[in-house]
């Protein structure tokens, strides 16, 4: 016995979900790491504790607000139907805006944490050598940070594979759209299907060991290096 | 040493004490199927004033439920949604042989947290206009299986198959429904009804039972209530009168 066809879709629609969240992410965080590593602002410590929420709050609490608030009579459901979006819980687009929440500190805090390892030198440097603030940052910021970028992008992306509970609130369980991995399993498991729960789970934890052994291995080997 | 004695008499005398009264008021730990939450929490509280005994109450999925019992959960009473689970742990000795027994039968109604949505015969499904249906997963819930068994015999499943959300358990499809998400959702009769058997808010079809095969929910003592008073006491006051006042009026069949 290996996978079912059900479980391929549902591999298949995981892996489509943490692609498409992690580059959202990349896209919406790295301005918002940028402004959190260099503000002065007052705001700075509001925006990072809201930032940082998804990583204490239980992920049912983050789903049930979800489907409260993109729901009709939400405020966010609302929006989206006066847009011609039509509701998003029980669709791809909705997980992918839940993943996106639900995963946003550990894409936004490694950027952050790089962006300041940068310190204010390199950037003065560049400005004495009349680089726009845009350059800097594509040509000196950006390199410099690449290992931020590594890390932000393998836990945003082993994140969003290990989502379970947002998705089981605003999902629905619709083959092919929202029956991501993980509540395949927590079927399989329920329906008393313990064969096929074991391949997937045990594929979980294989995927999971080594997508953190890389990152950490990258780590190992650059600090040996630097 | 002459000081000592009438203390170490005293405490144990309040242990014999303690002991005894723990023997004549015991607890009971309870797992409980969703579905059935809000009567058991009145049944328990009931149960703990007529009789002294303590039920202390888990609620969950019963698959769930099953999995943990398996694995050493220290459940002494099953409540479960189905009969079928309840029976396996039978066939593989996992209960006190012959404690099981039907505590409720539940009823399946389609419903709308919109009022005049549904109507009284359940055309809406056949009509439409209407983007999500929620169900509890067929798979797993028994009251998913009778939605499915009911739209086939209506002959609008395929119609509606692409419409269905499925949810985790009846909870969770009510929720859906509850929430706006689903316009329209299968769920427990008890779950939108008060314990008087009127219905909270909304609109409602009670689907005719003929439509599904009985949800059937059995109870079992299981091998870790054995010779426990208060587990014994439990499952004949869950048959007793006055707890089935209350399931009935919960909107279960007994």
């Amino acid at each position: 016995m290996t996978f079912s066809p059900d479980d391929w879709a549902a591999i298949r629609l995981t892996l489509e979900l943490a692609a498409t969240t992690t580059a959202v992410l990349l896209l919406l965080g790295t301005p918002v790491a940028w402004w959190l590593a260099r503000t002065p602002s007052r705001l700075k410590a509001v925006v990072g504790a809201v930032v940082s929420l998804p990583l204490v709050l239980p992920p049912t609490v983050l789903g049930f607000y979800l489907l409260v608030l993109l729901g009709p009579n939400g405020v966010g459901g609302q929006l989206t139907q006066a847009l011609g979006l039509g509701l998003l819980p029980f669709s791809f687009p909705g997980l992918v805006v839940a993943s996106v929440l639900y995963s946003t500190p550990f894409v936004v805090q490694p950027l952050q944490q790089a962006f300041e390892a940068i310190g204010t030198r390199p950037l003065e440097a560049a400005a004495t050598l009349r680089a726009s603030p845009r350059d800097t940052f594509f040509t000196v910021v950006l390199p410099l940070a690449r290992p931020g970028f590594v890390t932000a992008t393998i836990l945003g992306f082993a994140h969003t594979v290990g989502e379970f509970g947002v998705v089981l609130m605003i999902g629905g369980n619709i083959p092919e759209k929202t029956r991501v991995v993980s509540v395949q399993i927590y079927d399989h498991v329920e329906a008393l299907e313990y064969a096929q729960a074991h391949w997937l789970a045990g594929g979980m934890v294989v995927f999971s060991f080594l997508v953190l052994l890389a990152l950490y291995a990258s780590k190992a080997r650059r600090s040996y290096v630097g | 040493m002459r000081a000592r004695f009438p203390f170490r008499t005293a405490l144990a005398a309040a242990c014999l004490l303690a002991g005894s009264a723990a023997a004549l008021a015991d607890e009971v730990s309870v797992a409980v199927a969703a579905n059935f939450t809000a009567p058991m929490q009145k049944i328990a509280a009931q149960f703990e004033k007529d009789t002294g005994h303590k039920a202390v109450l888990s609620f969950g999925a019963t698959g769930k439920f099953y999995a943990q019992i398996k694995n050493g959960a220290p459940f002494e009473v099953f409540l479960a949604a189905d009969d079928e689970t309840p029976a396996r742990l039978e066939k593989e000795g996992g209960i006190v042989a012959g404690s099981r027994f039907t505590y409720a039968i539940g009823k399946l109604v389609l419903w709308s947290a919109k009022p005049a949505i549904v109507d009284g015969q359940g055309e809406v499904l056949k009509k439409g206009g209407f983007d999500h249906l929620s169900i509890a997963n067929p798979k797993l819930a028994p009251y998913g299986a009778a939605a499915v068994e009911t739209m086939k015999a209506l002959g609008a499943y395929d119609a509606l198959a692409p419409k269905l959300v499925q949810a985790e358990n009846i909870g969770q499809a009510y929720q859906f429904a509850a929430s706006g998400n689903a316009l329209l959702g299968f769920v427990a009769l008890a779950q939108v009804v008060d314990e008087t058997g009127k219905l909270k808010g909304g609109s409602m079809w009670v689907v005719p039972p003929k439509l599904y095969s009985p949800i059937r929910q059995d109870a079992v003592i299981l091998a870790k209530g054995q010779g426990k008073a208060a587990a014994a006491a439990l499952v004949k006051y869950l048959q007793g009168d006055k707890a089935r006042a209350v399931i009935r009026g919960y909107g279960y069949d007994l």
